[in-house]
């Protein structure tokens, strides 16, 4: 079962990006503190997407003409764990990279792709993902927000998105919409509108999180006109796009990365007190082993993207067992430190590790929750 | 590289032919092994990993590794992989090598497939030494592993960790095979189980942890055999979590017939726990691999794995 996914190798051209990478996000990050780091893709920093942009890292698959690289998702992986691993802070073009882009360049017009792929690639044009609403959020084929098309091919938006990603700061949103039908009629009449967030008609209003962040936000439309062309690949087919859009959100080392932060920070720790007992290097040498086995699947399940595959079942394994490995981690780090009372602790690793303890249940929801990953697992071995 | 299907399909023939269930439960209760063994030794895969200028096949253990979980999905109850190994230890040792199934024994725990080697090899991967086997029975029930008690045998560790981790991996994969398989056929509540969401989301663990550990075990391979600490380390950690992970949710799947001794599940099961066992446990491998990350330059956790 899942015979395709099997050890695969980085390719040497990828490997050799590591060091001129490395330079310009040593150079970012230095001055942002360890907790601010553990946000991960969550941390937003145009001017450092840009900087990224221009270097040539972002829209990497892209094809050339319209700025992108034409390299593999091995090269993706690559950059992405560069920056993952260093905290860089990468939401600003996160959603473009990966996956608003491949979705323009796979299903978008000519016009579509000269227009927005070039400055995805810069990292100019920030797009958001307007997936959930609010009685829309594992049943994504219920989704209500509705797009009427008048006679002359433009479109008249009306309804709400919510946990919209970065919205506040995005210029474009990807919308699943109802283009035909009622909720009933489930994943037929659903299509992808590109939202031009600037649009007449549209209130982004952010939400605070628990750490006091406000990452994502809700969005209104209220009568909110779009050209013909907002639509991107073909009206009526937008379930079965978002499904393959889904497979680049649930397969990358993002899944697996959250907390890797923690763990440096900590493996840092351990250093500076001289802890060496046995327990706290089975500690240390389970979560090194868990990374280094999630990681290989995660190459793995871009290998069959590399292939050009669309691995949902695949990158849903991947995934939850993933974000299990991500919130063990600050799970098991703050046990470990609670166990040493008497030990010196740094101020920042304890916010780091309480940032990341309060953040941690998202891990499992955002891009799908675990029991819905879980039943599209059970689909892939046959039991639905 | 050969064309790998035409390494694996004969070999897959072989086992399923010979290595049956009932095969297998025969050998458990005290049967006669000379048959199954010579139709091994006929087969001349126990030389696939003997050097060819020393006669043998010469694969990779890469190449080699899906024959290694060939008879860990098919519970083969003698040392065929282990002999493999040792095989072409001593090989490239320029050590005779005897005659008959040979196990890895690598410390004074239980050394799996102890009762049905007529030898054991012991010593390092460099200087591997094989004598008679003598081992004492575990009286664990049908159990083939034994105490073998050797000395100075820690450096066959980790190439012995990688072997049961292949066989985990195999293993495992049956075991998620036969559930899957149990779980739409089983029928409550007027449908197949398999259809309960509670289920459902059971066996989506199990499929995970099975590639995981099939994952894990590819890594112990990777660079070859005597397999390297760490590799083996990440290897055996995840597939002797994967083991009783996987055991537990399969037999919780299959309800009361999974532990009935005529029903082949616990074949496969109580494998998986031996094997978990022997040659470090999950615990074991975390505290090697944790003592070389904090002994370790690497600055980040991703540059030491991918240094590892
Ligand atoms: C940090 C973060 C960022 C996000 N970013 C975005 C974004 O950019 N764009 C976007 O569109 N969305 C985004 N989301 C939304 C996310 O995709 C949804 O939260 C998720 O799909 C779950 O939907 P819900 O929150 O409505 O929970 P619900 O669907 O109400 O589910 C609540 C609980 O019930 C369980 N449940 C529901 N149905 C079933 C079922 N059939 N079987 C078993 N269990 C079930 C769920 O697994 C969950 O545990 C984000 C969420 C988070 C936390």
């Amino acid at each position: 079962m899942f015979d395709k996914l099997t050890l695969s190798v980085l390719p040497d051209e990828d490997e050799a990006l590591r060091p001129a990478l490395r330079e310009i996000i040593a150079g970012a990050v230095a001055a942002i503190p360890l907790d601010r780091r553990a946000r991960s893709w969550q941390g937003f920093d145009a001017a450092f997407s840009r900087l990224l942009g221009e270097a040539g890292y972002i829209g990497l698959s892209l094809p050339r003409k319209f700025g992108g690289a034409e390299r593999s998702p091995f090269t993706r992986f690559v950059v992405v764990e560069e920056l993952l691993s260093a905290g860089a802070p990468v939401a600003a073009h996160w959603m473009g990279d990966r996956q608003s882009g491949p979705l323009i360049a796979h299903y978008g017009t000519d016009e579509q792709r000269a227009f927005y792929l070039p400055r995805i690639c810069r990292g100019e044009a920030l797009f958001c993902i307007g997936m959930s609403e609010p009685g829309s959020g594992s049943d994504l084929a219920n989704v209500r927000t509705r797009a009427a098309r008048g006679d002359d091919g433009s479109w008249l938006l009306n309804g709400q998105k919510i946990w919209t990603t970065n919205a506040m700061h995005s210029d474009y949103m990807i919308a699943l919409v109802r283009t035909s039908g009622t909720s009933a009629d489930r994943q037929s009449g659903l299509s992808q509108l590109i939202v031009d967030l600037k649009s007449p008609g549209i209130t982004i209003r952010p939400i605070v999180d628990l750490t006091g962040d406000a990452h994502f936000a809700e969005v209104f439309f209220e009568d909110v006109h779009l050209p013909p062309e907002a639509l991107i690949g073909e009206e009526g087919q937008g379930w079965k796009q978002v499904t393959a859009e889904l497979a680049f959100e649930r397969s990358g080392p993002e899944r697996i990365y959250s907390s890797v932060v923690l763990i440096d920070a900590w493996t840092r720790h351990l250093r500076a007190v001289g802890r060496l007992d046995t327990a706290t290097l089975r500690l240390l040498g389970s979560l090194t082993a868990q990374l280094a086995v999630l990681r290989e699947m995660s190459i793995a399940v871009t290998a069959r993207l590399v292939a050009g595959e669309s691995p949902i079942v695949e990158a849903s394994l991947v995934k939850d067992l993933g974000t299990e490995f991500e919130q063990a981690v600050p799970q098991l780090i703050g046990d470990d430190l609670g166990a040493h009372p008497d030990e010196p602790t740094d101020n920042v690793l304890y916010r780091t590790l309480l940032y990341l303890t309060h953040v941690a249940p998202s891990f499992s929801l955002r891009g799908g929750t675990r029991e819905v990953l879980r039943g599209i697992i059970a689909r892939g071995l046959g039991l639905r | 590289m050969m064309d790998m299907n035409e390494l694996i399909e004969p070999f897959a023939r072989l086992v399923e032919d010979i290595c049956t269930p009932a095969a297998v439960r025969r050998i458990e209760e005290g049967g006669e092994t000379g048959a199954m063994w010579s139709a091994f030794v006929d087969s001349g895969f126990l030389d696939a990993l003997v050097p060819e200028d020393a006669g043998g096949a010469g694969l990779s253990a890469l190449e080699a590794a899906p024959l290694i979980s060939l008879l860990g999905r098919h519970c083969v109850p003698l040392p065929v992989g282990d002999t493999m190994v040792a095989r072409a230890l001593l090989a490239k040792a320029g050590r005779e090598i005897p005659a008959g199934p040979i196990a890895i024994a690598t410390g004074t725990g239980v050394t799996p497939f102890a009762r049905t080697a007529a030898f054991l090899v012991t010593g390092s991967p460099e200087a591997p030494t094989a004598v008679a086997a003598a081992a004492t029975q575990t009286g664990v029930h049908h159990d083939l592993d034994g105490y073998a008690d050797v000395a100075d045998s820690e450096g066959l560790r980790p190439t012995s960790a990688v072997v049961r981790a292949l066989l985990i991996a195999g293993a495992a994969g049956r075991v998620l095979e036969m559930t899957v398989a149990y779980a739409n056929d089983r029928v409550q509540f007027g449908k197949p189980i398999g259809r309960q969401q509670a289920v459902q989301q059971q066996l989506a663990i199990l499929a995970e942890q099975v590639i995981a550990a099939r994952i894990a075990a590819a890594i112990g391979v990777r660079s070859g055999f005597p397999a390297r600490l760490l590799d083996a380390a990440i290897a055996k950690h995840g597939t002797s979590i994967a083991a009783a992970r996987s055991a537990a949710i399969a037999h919780a799947m299959h309800g009361a017939i999974g532990i009935s001794e005529e029903y082949d599940l616990q074949l496969l099961t109580r494998r998986l726990h031996g094997w978990r066992l022997a040659d470090g446990s999950e615990s074991y491998w975390a505290a090697v691999l944790g003592g070389a990350r904090l002994a370790s330059t690497a600055d980040t956790s991703v540059e030491f794995i991918r240094a590892a």
